[in-house]
C-alpha cells in the first residue's frame, strides 16, 4: 500500500507541493522582513523577537509575497463570503472572464475545424493559406488584443464580444493546425484500403479522416482553451471597467494589493485547470465512444 | 489525390470582371463609358481579361503561355493599387478590377501549384512562392479596399500607411525592440537553461520526476502571464521584471520536454551502453542527451513564442517609456493605430525570425532525425 | 562426445532459473538451465518464441538477473565480467546511433572505454575491413542498407576485441539472401578471430550451418530440451546445406523443437 503510494503520482506530487509551500512561507519571511522591520521601527518597537518578526511577515496587509494562507483567506472571502453579484466577488469576475473565454473558444474552434476541412480538400488553400496559419503560431499575435478592444469600442461594441473575438482568434490557429494534422494522419495504407472499397471523398472523410483526427483535435483544443483564457485576461487589461480577472490583476497592481493579485491569479489558474480538464474529459468520452483503448 | 476543381470558373469569372474593368467607369460620378480616361489602366485590364478568358478555355496552350495570366495579374495588381491612390476612383469598373485581380491571383496560385515539382530546389522555391502570392494579394485587397471604401485610419490603416509609419519611426521602433528583446533573451536563456538543468537533475530521482511532471504539465496550461504585475512589483519597471515573467513562462515547457526527451532513447540503445559498462555520465552524454535533442528543440521552439508573449504582456503592466508592449498600449490609447500595426509587424518579424533561427539550428543539430532524412523541407 | 576445441569453459550455468513477476502471475522464463560453453565454440540457442533463449543470453550479459542458480562468465559473475568488458553484444536491430557516422559508431565503445584517439582510428579501420565496410566510415547509418547496418553493429561489438561475442537474432530482420551472405561472412570471421560465439536464432538452417553446438530450447517454462554437437569442417560454404549430414542434424533439431512444443499444449 505504502509502496503503491510511493510508486504512484499522488504522494510525489503532494511532497513536491509541501516543499513548495515551505519555500513559499520562507520566501514570505525573506521578502517581507525589511518592510516588517520598518513597520516595527515606525511603531517605536525597537526590540522584537524572531517569532514576532516572522508572524508579522505572514500577516502584512500589502506584503511583497503573501503566504498561501493569506491567499486562501482572501479567496474564501471573495468567493464564499461575498455576494456573486458584487464587484468585489471573484465569482463575478470569474464569470465575466470565463463566459468570454468559452464564447470565444467555441467560435474559434468551430471556425478552426471548418477551415481545416477546407484546407485538407482544397489544395490552393493548403499551399497558400496554411503556411500563414502555421507561421501565426510563431509570433505573439496576442499583441493585437488591445487594438481590437479599442477599435471595437469605436463601434460601440463593448463587453463580452471584443474579448470573445480575441479568445476566438487565439484558439482558431492552434485548432486549425492540429485538425489539419489530424485529418492528414491516416497513413497511405489506410487510405488505400478505403480506395479498394471505392469509397467516395465524404465516406473517406467521415469514416477515416475524422476519427483519426480526434486525438490531434483534442490535444489542440486543450492548448486553445488555455490560450483563450489568456487572451481574455489580456483583453481585460485594456478595458477593465467590465471586470474580469484581468481587471482584478490591473487594479491590484495599481493599488499594490498583492493579496488581491495573487488570489485573482489563483482563481484564474483554477478556471484554466477546470477548462482544460473539461476538454480532457470530453476527449476521453469521445475517444472511448470511438473504441480507443481507455 | 486531386483537390476540388474550380479552375475554369475562376479564370472565366476573372476574365469577365477584368473586361468589365476595362470598359466600365473607373472614376466616381462619370456616367457611361469614359474610355478616354485611364487609358493605360483599361489596357492593362483588357490584357488581363483576354489572358484570363483564354486560360479558362480547355484548348491546350503552348507551354510558356501558361505564365501569361500570372504576369497580366501582376501588372493589373500594380495598376489597381496605383488607381486606388488617385482621388475620385470609386467607379464600379474599379471594383470589378479588384475582383478580377483577386480571382486571377487565385488562378495564379493554382497554376504555380500545378507546376510545382515534388522535390528539389525549384520545388522549395515554388512552395515558398505560393504563400507569398497569397500574402501579396491580401495586402493588395487590403490597400485598395481600405482606401476606396474610406475606412478611417484609426480603425484600419492601409498597409502602405503602416509601411510609411514603420520607415519613419525606425529609431523609436528600434529602441522598443531592444528594450523588449533584453527581457526576452535574458528570460529565455535563464528559463530554458534552468528547465534543461533541472530536468537532468531530477532524472536521477524518479520520485521527483513523478512529483514535478504532473505539476509541470498543469502549470504549462495556466495563465502564467498573470504573474506579470507581481514581477513588476518585485523587479521594477525595467526589463528585469519582463525577464522574470519570461523565466517562469518558459521553465515548465522546457522541463517537461527535456524529461520526455531523456526517456526517448530506446531500450536496446540503453542495454548497449550497459554492455559497455558505461557510466551514468557517459550514457547521458553519448546517448540520452543526443536522443533528447528533438524534444529539447521542440521546447525551445514553443518557448520562443511564449517568451515574446510574456515580455510584451508584462509591459502592459508597467515599463519605462519604451518597449513594444508599452508602445502598443500607449499608441492604442492615442488612436495611432498605424504605429500599433508597425510595432506588431516588428514583433511578428522578430518572433518568426527567432523561430526560424531555432528551426535552422535544429536542422543542423538533429539532421539525423527521421523528420529530416527525406530531403524535402 | 568429441571435443574439437580446447575444453576451457567460458560460460557455465548451473540450475539457472528466472521468474518474472507479472500482473497475471509469475512467468517462468528460465528453468534449471545447466549449460557449459567452451572457448572457441560457436553455440546457437534455438527455440520457438517465449522459450527464454534471449533471456538466457541477457542473463549471461548481466542485462537480466537470475532468481536462482549460478552463472559464471570467464570464471566471474556476469556483473564483474560486464564491468571487465568481457563480451560484445549484437542486438536484433543494429541500434546504431543515427547522429554518429558509421566510423564514430564503431568507435563508441572505444571512447567509453577510454582508448586513445590513434588507437580508435586504427581499430575502426580494422573493424570496417573485417565486415567489408571500408569506405563507408563517413556515412550515417540511415544512409546504409539494413544488412550493412547490422555488419557495422558487428564491427562495433568486435572493436574492443572481446573474446566472447553474444548475438541475439542479429539477422532476424533481414531477407533470406542477405542473411545467407552474412552467415557465411560471420563464419569466416569466427574462423579468423577464434572468438567464442553465443548465437540466438529461430532459423534451423542458420543454426546448423553456423554452430559447433546447438542448444534446443522449449517454452513454458523455458528449459533446455536437447544439445546437439555438430562438426562440419571450419571452411564450409553454403553448399553444405544440400548434404545428407547437414539434413540429418537439421532433422534432429526440428525433431527436438517439435517435441519441445508437444508437451506444452
Amino acid at each position: 500500500m505504502l509502496n503503491a503510494l510511493w510508486q504512484g503520482k499522488t504522494l510525489p506530487v503532494l511532497a513536491v507541493c509541501a516543499v513548495l509551500a515551505v519555500f513559499w512561507y520562507a520566501g514570505s519571511v525573506w521578502l517581507n522582513a525589511d518592510m516588517q522591520r520598518d513597520a516595527f521601527a515606525n511603531a517605536g518597537k525597537a526590540d522584537f523577537t524572531m517569532a514576532e518578526l516572522i508572524d508579522g511577515t505572514w500577516s502584512q496587509e500589502r506584503p511583497k509575497l503573501p503566504t498561501p494562507g493569506q491567499i486562501l483567506v482572501e479567496l474564501n472571502k471573495t468567493i464564499l463570503d461575498t455576494a456573486p453579484t458584487s464587484k468585489r466577488s471573484l465569482v463575478y469576475h470569474g464569470s465575466v472572464t470565463v463566459s468570454a473565454t468559452l464564447l470565444g473558444f467555441l467560435i474559434g474552434s468551430v471556425l478552426g475545424m471548418g477551415l481545416a476541412v477546407l484546407v485538407v480538400h482544397v489544395k490552393s488553400l493548403d499551399r497558400s493559406l496554411m503556411p500563414w496559419v502555421v507561421a501565426s503560431q510563431t509570433i505573439p499575435i496576442i499583441a493585437l488584443a488591445p487594438m481590437i478592444v479599442v477599435i471595437m469600442n469605436q463601434f460601440d461594441i463593448t463587453g463580452l464580444v471584443p474579448k470573445a473575438v480575441i479568445a476566438a482568434y487565439l484558439s482558431f490557429f492552434p485548432v486549425t493546425v492540429g485538425m489539419v494534422k489530424g485529418l492528414r494522419s491516416p497513413d497511405p495504407l489506410q487510405l488505400d484500403l478505403m480506395r479498394t472499397y471505392s469509397a467516395d471523398r465524404l465516406q473517406i472523410f467521415l469514416k477515416l479522416r475524422v476519427p483519426a483526427s480526434m486525438p490531434f483535435l483534442f490535444a489542440s483544443l486543450k492548448v486553445a482553451v488555455a490560450a483563450s483564457l489568456v487572451g481574455t485576461v489580456v483583453a481585460e487589461l485594456t478595458k477593465s471597467e467590465d471586470g474580469g480577472f484581468g481587471a482584478r490583476l490591473l487594479a491590484g497592481s495599481y493599488y499594490g494589493q498583492t493579496i488581491q493579485i495573487w488570489s485573482a491569479l489563483f482563481a484564474a489558474a483554477a478556471c484554466a485547470w477546470v477548462l482544460v480538464t473539461l476538454v480532457g474529459i470530453a476527449d476521453r468520452l469521445v475517444t472511448r465512444a470511438m473504441g480507443a483503448r481507455p | 489525390m486531386t483537390g476540388v476543381k474550380f479552375h475554369r470558373p475562376i479564370a472565366l469569372l476573372a476574365g469577365i470582371l477584368a473586361i468589365f474593368a476595362a470598359v466600365a467607369p473607373i472614376d466616381l460620378g462619370v456616367d457611361g463609358l469614359a474610355l478616354g480616361d485611364h487609358l493605360w489602366s483599361r489596357m492593362v485590364f483588357g490584357i488581363l481579361g483576354v489572358t484570363a478568358l483564354r486560360d479558362s478555355q480547355d484548348t491546350p496552350q503552348p507551354a510558356n503561355a501558361i505564365w501569361n495570366l500570372p504576369f497580366a495579374a501582376l501588372l493589373a495588381a500594380v495598376e489597381i493599387v496605383d488607381l486606388a491612390h488617385m482621388s475620385g476612383v470609386r467607379g464600379w469598373g474599379f471594383f470589378c478590377g479588384i475582383g478580377g485581380v483577386w480571382l486571377s491571383a487565385w488562378r495564379t496560385v493554382d497554376i504555380v501549384i500545378a507546376r510545382t515539382p515534388t522535390r528539389g530546389r525549384r520545388a522549395q522555391f515554388m512552395r515558398l512562392l505560393v504563400p507569398m502570392i497569397f500574402g501579396a494579394t491580401l495586402l493588395v485587397m487590403w490597400e485598395t479596399l481600405a482606401i476606396s471604401l474610406e475606412v478611417p485610419k484609426v480603425i484600419l490603416p492601409t498597409p502602405f500607411a503602416i509601411l510609411l509609419r514603420l520607415v519613419t519611426s525606425v529609431p523609436t521602433l528600434a529602441a522598443d525592440f531592444v528594450q523588449t528583446a533584453q527581457g526576452v533573451i535574458a528570460g529565455y536563456a535563464i528559463g530554458c537553461g534552468a528547465g534543461v538543468l533541472i530536468a537532468i537533475v531530477i532524472d536521477r530521482v524518479p520520485f521527483l520526476q513523478r512529483g514535478l511532471l504532473p505539476l509541470g504539465n498543469l502549470v504549462s496550461a495556466l495563465p502564467i502571464v498573470g504573474v506579470a504585475p507581481i514581477m513588476v512589483m518585485w523587479f521594477g519597471f525595467d526589463w528585469q521584471s519582463k525577464a522574470a515573467v519570461v523565466v517562469i513562462m518558459t521553465f515548465f515547457p522546457m522541463l517537461v520536454n527535456t524529461v520526455a526527451g531523456l526517456s526517448a532513447a530506446g531500450h536496446m540503445e540503453r542495454d548497449l551502453m550497459k554492455t559497455y559498462a558505461a557510466s551514468y555520465n557517459q550514457t547521458l552524454l553519448d546517448l540520452r542527451l543526443p536522443a533528447a535533442l528533438p524534444f529539447i528543440f521542440n521546447g525551445l521552439k514553443i518557448n520562443s513564442t511564449l517568451a515574446f508573449i510574456g515580455a510584451i504582456v508584462a509591459e502592459f503592466f508597467g515599463t519605462p517609456i519604451v518597449g513594444m508592449g508599452f508602445r502598443i498600449n500607449t499608441e492604442v490609447g492615442r488612436m495611432n493605430i498605424d504605429m500599433v500595426w508597425a510595432t506588431i509587424v516588428v514583433a511578428g518579424v522578430a518572433g518568426s525570425l527567432f523561430y526560424g533561427l531555432l528551426a535552422l539550428v535544429e536542422r543542423r543539430a538533429t539532421f539525423w532525425h527521421a523528420s529530416y532524412r527525406q530531403g524535402v523541407m | 562426445m568429441v571435443r574439437s576445441e580446447s575444453a576451457s569453459p567460458v560460460i557455465e550455468t548451473s540450475d539457472l532459473s528466472l521468474t518474472f513477476e507479472t500482473g497475471d502471475g509469475p512467468v517462468h522464463a528460465l528453468s534449471n538451465i545447466s549449460l557449459t560453453i567452451n572457448k572457441g565454440e560457436f553455440v546457437s540457442l534455438i527455440g520457438p518464441s517465449g522459450c527464454g533463449k534471449t533471456t538466457l543470453m541477457r542473463v549471461i550479459a548481466d542485462l537480466e538477473q537470475p532468481t536462482e542458480g549460478s552463472v559464471s562468465v570467464n570464471g566471474m559473475s556476469p556483473h564483474d565480467a560486464r564491468l571487465k568488458r568481457a563480451y560484445g553484444y549484437v542486438f536484433q536491430a543494429p541500434a546504431l546511433y543515427p547522429w554518429r557516422t558509421i566510423g564514430k559508431n564503431i568507435a563508441l565503445p572505444l571512447e567509453i572505454m577510454g582508448y586513445s584517439k590513434e588507437e580508435r582510428a586504427e581499430r575502426v579501420c580494422k573493424g570496417l575491413e573485417l565486415v567489408n565496410l571500408t569506405g563507408f566510415e563517413k556515412k550515417f547509418p540511415w544512409q546504409l542498407s539494413g544488412g550493412m547496418q547490422q555488419r557495422a553493429s558487428i564491427a562495433r561489438a568486435l572493436s574492443f576485441d572481446p573474446d566472447l561475442l553474444l548475438m541475439d537474432e542479429p539477422f532476424g530482420a533481414l531477407d533470406e539472401i542477405v542473411r545467407d551472405k552474412l552467415n557465411e561472412q560471420l563464419l569466416r570471421l569466427w574462423e579468423k578471430t577464434q572468438k567464442t560465439v553465443v548465437f540466438v536464432t529461430h532459423s534451423i538452417p542458420e543454426a546448423v550451418f553456423l554452430s559447433t553446438k546447438i542448444v534446443v530450447m522449449s517454452p513454458r517454462p523455458g528449459k533446455i530440451h536437447d544439445v546437439i554437437e555438430c562438426h562440419f569442417p571450419r571452411d564450409r560454404t553454403l553448399d553444405i546445406r544440400e548434404t545428407p549430414e547437414f539434413l540429418d542434424v537439421a532433422n534432429r533439431v526440428r525433431q527436438g523443437l517439435r517435441e519441445g512444443h508437444s508437451y506444452v499444449d
